[in-house]
């Protein structure tokens, strides 16, 4: 086990934890923001900068400082190590630098976009940002590309945080997904016209923080703020498959299916394109109760788990509110069951 | 003139051959090494050379040699840096292809002291015709028993191949290398873990420059302690310099480490003074990464001292002040270069070479390229100039890799130095854009 002190807290860990699952044990807001890294791939990490910290002692035996700030989805704590996050002017100072870097050349289109709501750069943004831009020149675009029928790739969003490569490598047989090009020429590509075509290949919607990958059976459906999240589960046929799932509801209709993700993004099981694609009535899901959304505060802000757990509350919301409130599924929770 | 260690016979009539080679001397490190020496006594004796490594960093080689990690049962491998790329520098390739056995017996004596089993030389893809004659001389040393089973009887084997990359100055980095070498694409991994430990193949593995393995020959042959005789303070031994750009005399020198820079650019020895008669107005010393001196900081310190080709004395001032010897790319410029444009230049080179891997060198090489072109070509403004030193603190030191960094010393020092000439194409756009047009100081036009 190992001691380490995040920004003035201290927390106990494994040997090997990385500084930011050590945060993440704290968690909070002190936990760094991390738009590359993703727990279940491995490999992952270390790209986007956004979580660069300040390692003001090294460890115990070595209490020096280290001498440039550091990834810490990479670097591996030390016992007696002291981390600086919000606590150093000279992390936000550079985590401001790193949101400019992503934004630059990145659309700003939200209003059209579908992930507007649960997007990674925009949360990233928001909190850590700076509301102009020094960039005048013109931004990076690219063609568009055909990749299935599932998955749309908009590469002109794409902040090449490589997860959707990890997963396509790690997931799903025959590799047909990489990056092409170099520097800021670099772009998602499935070598020429190779469809990403297999069971699995959905999940490269889910790992992506931005815009880049969408699916095309949710496209300019929905704003994801109007729907609401449920969680529900089936048997899948499907081996890798274990069919636990977030459906995203409109009224009664199913309006998309994604993994389940915890608090910071992260899928733990990855679902199958039956599920994900096909299985889009609440007659083919075993519905569990409302998905709490925590870190994407603008799902969350209907607070519409709230009437369920408060009567209370309900007696001081107007009378068409409650008429709304009840017109939704999350409210039938026990009809829906059966 | 000074003791040459490396080039000595440089220009003997066949020495690419083995058989003129071996006359001249060549061979004798290997043998003495693997016949009378250990392989940790090898390592004992590069320590004591205090010998730098020469690829820019300048980090000691022997200590880098005893951080390799040799878990019982594990193969480790040495792999040469011949992946040359940095503008301003072709020390490399002159070596290895005028004297491909020097190259070789150095990585057989660093092999057998790290005891690596299979070496590699990741050579530039560029320098195809330097990997036919490495071939041809590893094809030579095979022949003569150096390289292959049971070397000269010592029962140490090696096998040497030669690699080449495929045209990205990101894979003279080392762990880019170690990826590109692996058949992968060219990304610096993350660091730890270091090559010492996991590095080609996830195994054991230590990366040095060709003129690092190279002078391990002259160590062994003179003795570690001799060799650090050589030099000043901890600027040990000889290292060659790529003298380019605006002198008399360009050409590959190799020194005695704390020659004067002065001595270096004027004497009818080395360069030769400047061209055409016409005045140094800045030297880039260690290759394009390095920032840009004008001529009264690279002759003399901040302190009035004469600036000596050393680590130490071309460091000295820090960043202020000062630049870095790097890897000897030595760019010299007259009066007639203008700076701003020779900064985009360099700035475009970053831009096209970064890996894309992480954000703030992605965006930010290229945003510096443009705001820079923008100053260049008449369009900037005051405000332009804060803007791209600012870009290039936010890259510098925020990336996985030093590219970041080789990105942003450049820029950030030319506008430390010279401001003025920035200012000047932002006031005069006009004057600054006609062809031919260079700022001539304060208060004058050209």
């Amino acid at each position: 086990m190992a001691k380490i002190t995040f920004d003035g807290i201290e927390v106990e860990v494994p040997d090997g934890t990385t500084i930011l699952n050590a945060a993440r044990k704290i968690g909070g807001g002190v936990v760094p923001p991390a738009m590359c890294y993703y727990t279940p791939l491995k490999g992952s990490g270390g790209k986007c900068r956004a979580c660069l910290v300040r390692v003001a002692a090294g460890s115990t035996k070595d209490p020096r400082p280290m001498p440039k700030l550091v990834a810490s989805c990479i670097t591996p704590v030390q016992d007696g190590m002291v981390v600086e996050n919000t606590t150093s002017q000279q992390v936000l100072d550079v985590r401001k630098g790193i949101v400019e870097m992503l934004l630059i050349n990145h659309p700003l289109d939200c209003p059209v976009c579908d992930q507007a709501g649960e997007c990674d750069l925009q949360n990233f943004a928001f909190e850590h940002g700076v509301s102009t831009t020094r960039y005048e020149e013109e931004r990076r675009t690219f063609e568009k590309i055909d990749i299935g029928p599932y998955v749309q790739l908009h590469m002109t969003r794409c902040i090449l945080c490589y997860r959707c490569v990890y997963t396509a490598d790690q997931l799903t047989d025959g590799r047909v997904h990489g990056v092409l090009g170099r520097g800021d020429a670099s772009e998602i590509g499935t070598y020429i016209d190779k469809v990403i075509d297999n069971d699995f290949s959905g999940n490269v919607i889910d790992v992506c923080p931005v815009g880049a990958l969408t699916d095309k059976t949710f496209r300019f459906k929905q704003r994801v703020w109007f729907t609401k999240p449920m969680n529900a589960h089936r048997e899948c046929s499907h081996e890798k498959c274990n069919g636990h799932v977030t459906l995203w509801y409109k009224g009664k209709d199913v309006m998309r299916v994604t993994a389940r993700k915890d608090e910071y993004g992260e899928v733990k099981e990855w679902i199958c394109n039956e599920c994900r694609f096909d299985k889009k009535e609440t007659t083919d899901w075993i519905l569990e109760g409302p998905a709490h959304v925590d870190r994407s505060s603008v799902i969350s802000q209907g607070h519409y788990e709230l009437p369920v757990v408060n009567p209370q509350i309900i007696a001081d919301l107007p009378e068409s509110t409650i008429r709304d409130l009840q017109q939704n599924p999350p409210l039938k929770l026990g009809g829906l069951n059966g | 003139m000074g003791r040459k260690l490396l080039t000595e016979h440089v220009n003997v009539e066949g020495i690419e051959t083995f058989e003129v080679y071996r006359k001249h001397g060549g061979y004798r490190a290997v043998e003495k090494a693997l016949k009378t020496m250990t392989p940790d006594e090898v390592v004992d004796e590069v320590k004591k050379s205090g010998l730098r490594g020469r690829g820019g960093a300048g980090f000691p080689t022997g200590l880098k040699w005893s951080f390799l990690a040799k878990p019982e049962g594990v193969p480790r491998y040495l792999v040469c840096n011949a992946d040359e790329s940095e503008p301003g520098t072709f020390k490399d390739r002159y070596l290895m292809s005028k004297l491909p056995h020097l190259l070789i017996e150095g990585m057989i004596a660093g092999s057998y002291a790290l005891g690596a089993r299979t070496s590699y030389i990741y050579i530039r893809g560029e320098l195809l015709y330097v990997l036919r004659i490495l071939e041809k001389a590893i094809a030579e040393a095979y022949a003569a028993g150096f390289l292959g089973e049971n070397i000269l009887g010592s029962g140490y084997s090696l096998d040497l191949h030669v690699h080449p990359g495929a045209g990205a100055y990101i894979c003279g980095e080392e762990t880019a290398l170690l990826e590109s070498l692996e058949g992968k694409r060219g990304n610096p991994r993350n660091k730890p873990p270091f090559p010492a430990v996991q590095g080609l193949y996830a195994r054991p593995t230590v990366v040095n420059n060709v003129e690092s393995i190279a002078t391990v020959v002259p160590i062994l042959n003179l003795g570690g302690d001799e060799y650090a005789k050589i030099g000043v303070g901890k600027s040990t031994g000889t290292k060659l310099f790529s003298a380019c750009g605006h002198l008399n005399k360009p050409g590959i020198y190799e020194l005695e480490l704390g020659v004067p820079v002065e001595e270096f650019i004027y004497s009818d020895e080395y360069c030769g003074g400047i061209w055409k008669g016409r005045e140094l107005k800045a030297v880039v010393a260690g290759g394009s990464s390095v920032p840009i001196l004008p001529k009264e900081l690279i002759l003399k310190t901040a302190a009035g001292e004469n600036r000596l080709m050393t680590y130490e004395s071309l460091s000295d001032g820090g960043f202020v002040t000062g630049t870095m010897l790097g890897s000897g790319g030595f760019v010299a410029m007259d009066e007639t270069t203008c700076i701003v444009k020779n900064t985009w230049n360099f700035s475009r080179f970053y831009h096209h070479e970064s890996c894309g891997q992480c954000s703030p060198c992605r965006e930010g090489t290229g945003w510096m390229e443009k705001v820079l072109h923008r100053l260049e070509h008449g369009h900037g403004s005051m405000h332009d100039i804060d803007l791209v030193v600012s870009v290039a603190k936010q890259i510098e030191g925020n990336t996985i890799c030093p590219l970041g960094e080789a990105a942003a010393w450049p820029v950030a020092a030319a506008v430390r130095h010279f401001r003025d000439e920035f200012e000047w194409h932002v006031k005069h756009p006009h004057e600054a854009t006609r062809p031919g047009a260079v700022y001539q100081g304060a208060g004058v036009l050209a």
